[in-house]
């Protein structure tokens, strides 16, 4: 029987944007055992909202995350409509799907650059970031912000986007469309990257919907589930089906990741062809009184808001189920018996945000 | 401000999140691909403080992770400085009412410039950068006037 060692993994480490701490427990080079402590970027978010102003809240709630940035408010802001019953135009719905979706397509570009990175691909991870450039360009256009758009609202959207501008984002975004399936073969068919990612971490179908991974992860297993199936939104009158691979392993998740930017890219022609014209806000009146559950699709995976209000404008209880938090357990077990060296990969494969995990 | 062409050695960066919202993070890393990429300069980002330069921290920091930025103060050697990006680094930003932060990086080590911005943008964090250069060099001078503390013996 070998020895067992304890190496530590974080706060601060090279490999981590964000700072999470692993107790990684090995047998020689083979890890048994991951323990993960958390809370470094805890900002005690969700006690906030019985402070703010339930509309202030939204853009409180955009900085959960500033990858996802647009789609928190969008749930927050599906939320309180929900608990106010409040209608939202129709062209307002449109708009947060073609933000949302933009969302989409920059935190799967900024996913694939550095799982490019973590694999030692640096030329692959500029490539990729210079993509993304093009589309944040797009997104401050659209919206005036790069990273937080600022545009979500309580009862619609801040700004609307004119018919020119649509016309003009449609034609770049074909170009981007071309340049990311260029970047999208190196990362299908390039042998080094599928010696790197092909078998590695490997998250069987049952074991995925045992543990409650959810997004890509779990469609990388070969399970076609994804929220924006409910209909929320403008995702009813869009034509399109869940992404799914087999494998489960990181080559799989990585290519659900990549088809659902080919995806995003078709969804937001079809919402720009199909937006209706009128006003992109309604008024709020009233103070929100109830409770609502909004389910939304991420980037990384279903994420579950709940508000709860008592007919004051502070909101008595405000919780968000992120899913990185939910795809934590699928990704502990997918560490165990894995070698040292595929600990960063493996652990980028779920796409982790800790600062929306923590709040 | 002094120049670029001025410095002989290359600056060297620590990047830490003491809990921000990602935003400033990307944003940061953003400067090192191709659109600004700061490498071409020599600005290179590491992971290791004792290898750094220029500590930049993004975000207010909360009550978990005091130790760790004081910490990676501790372990940067002489002469350094501290670069605060984003509104959260400066102050708190949205989050300063909340319970777990204590505020601004400079309620925990001394801050030498602000980069103000909610997310701060890639020039802004590049702008702040070329000022910590010239703080950098500052202290170096000083540091050369009053005499190179004394090295410890090598071992026979």
């Amino acid at each position: 029987m070998s020895r067992r060692t304890i190496i530590p993994f974080g706060p601060q480490h090279p490999v981590l944007p964000e700072p999470i701490h692993l107790d990684l427990v090995m047998e020689d080079e083979k890890v048994v055992e991951a323990i993960p402590s958390i809370g470094f970027i805890h900002r005690g978010l969700e006690k906030m909202a019985e402070k703010k102003d339930f509309q202030e809240m939204a853009y409180i709630a955009e900085r959960i995350c500033g990858i996802c940035s647009f789609i928190h408010s969008m749930g927050y802001c599906q939320a309180i409509e929900a608990v106010l019953r409040l209608e939202i135009p129709r062209r307002a719905e449109f708009l947060r799907v073609i933000w949302g979706e933009m969302s989409r397509i920059h935190s799967h570009l900024l996913w694939l650059g550095l799982t490019a990175d973590a694999f030692g691909f640096e030329s692959l991870f500029m490539h990729t970031w210079r993509l993304r450039e093009k589309l944040l360009d797009l997104i401050e256009e659209t919206s005036g912000g790069r990273v937080i758009f600022g545009v979500c609202k309580v009862g619609g959207v801040r700004r609307d986007v004119d018919a020119e501008a649509l016309d003009r984002l449609l034609a770049a975004l074909a170009d981007l469309e071309a340049d990311c399936r260029e970047i999208a073969a190196v990362f299908a068919r390039d042998a080094s990257v599928q010696r790197r990612l092909s078998g590695i971490g490997v998250l069987p179908k049952e074991e995925a919907l045992r543990l409650g991974a959810v997004g890509p992860t779990l469609r990388g297993s070969g399970v076609p589930s994804d929220s924006r199936r409910l209909g929320y939104a403008a995702y009813d009158a869009l034509d399109w089906a869940p992404v799914t691979e087999e494998a489960g392993d990181c080559r799989a998740r990585c290519l659900v990741r990549m088809r659902e930017i080919a995806q995003s890219f078709d969804l937001i022609r079809q919402a720009v062809a199909k937006i209706p014209e009128g006003p992109v806000s309604a008024k709020v009146v009233g103070a929100p009184r109830g409770e609502y559950f909004a389910r939304l699709e991420q980037p990384r995976g279903e994420v579950v808001y709940y508000v709860k209000g008592n007919g004051t404008k502070h909101l008595e209880r405000f919780r968000v189920r992120t899913p990185t938090f939910a795809n934590l357990p699928p990704l502990l077990k997918i560490l165990q018996g894995c070698e040292l060296p595929d600990v960063p990969i493996i652990v980028l494969t779920i796409d982790p945000c800790i600062s929306c995990a923590e709040r | 401000m002094i120049p670029m062409a001025f410095f002989k050695k290359s600056p060297w960066l620590l990047h830490y999140d003491a809990s921000s919202c990602n935003g400033c993070d990307i944003e940061v890393l953003a400067c090192l691909t191709p659109i600004y990429d700061v490498e071409r300069f020599g600005v290179i980002n590491t992971g290791n403080p004792k290898h750094a330069d220029i500590l930049l921290i993004t975000g207010a920091v909360n009550a978990q992770n005091e130790e760790v930025v004081r910490n990676l103060y501790a372990q940067m050697a002489d002469p350094k400085v501290v670069v605060a990006a984003g509104a959260c680094a400066l102050s708190g930003g949205v989050f300063q009412d909340s319970y777990n932060v204590l505020g601004g990086v400079d309620r925990v080590i001394p801050v030498d410039v602000y980069v103000p911005g909610c997310a701060t943008r890639p020039e802004a964090i590049i702008d702040g950068v070329v000022q910590a250069l010239a703080v950098l060099e500052r202290k170096a001078a000083e540091m050369k006037r009053r005499g190179a503390p004394e090295q410890p013996e090598k071992p026979a």
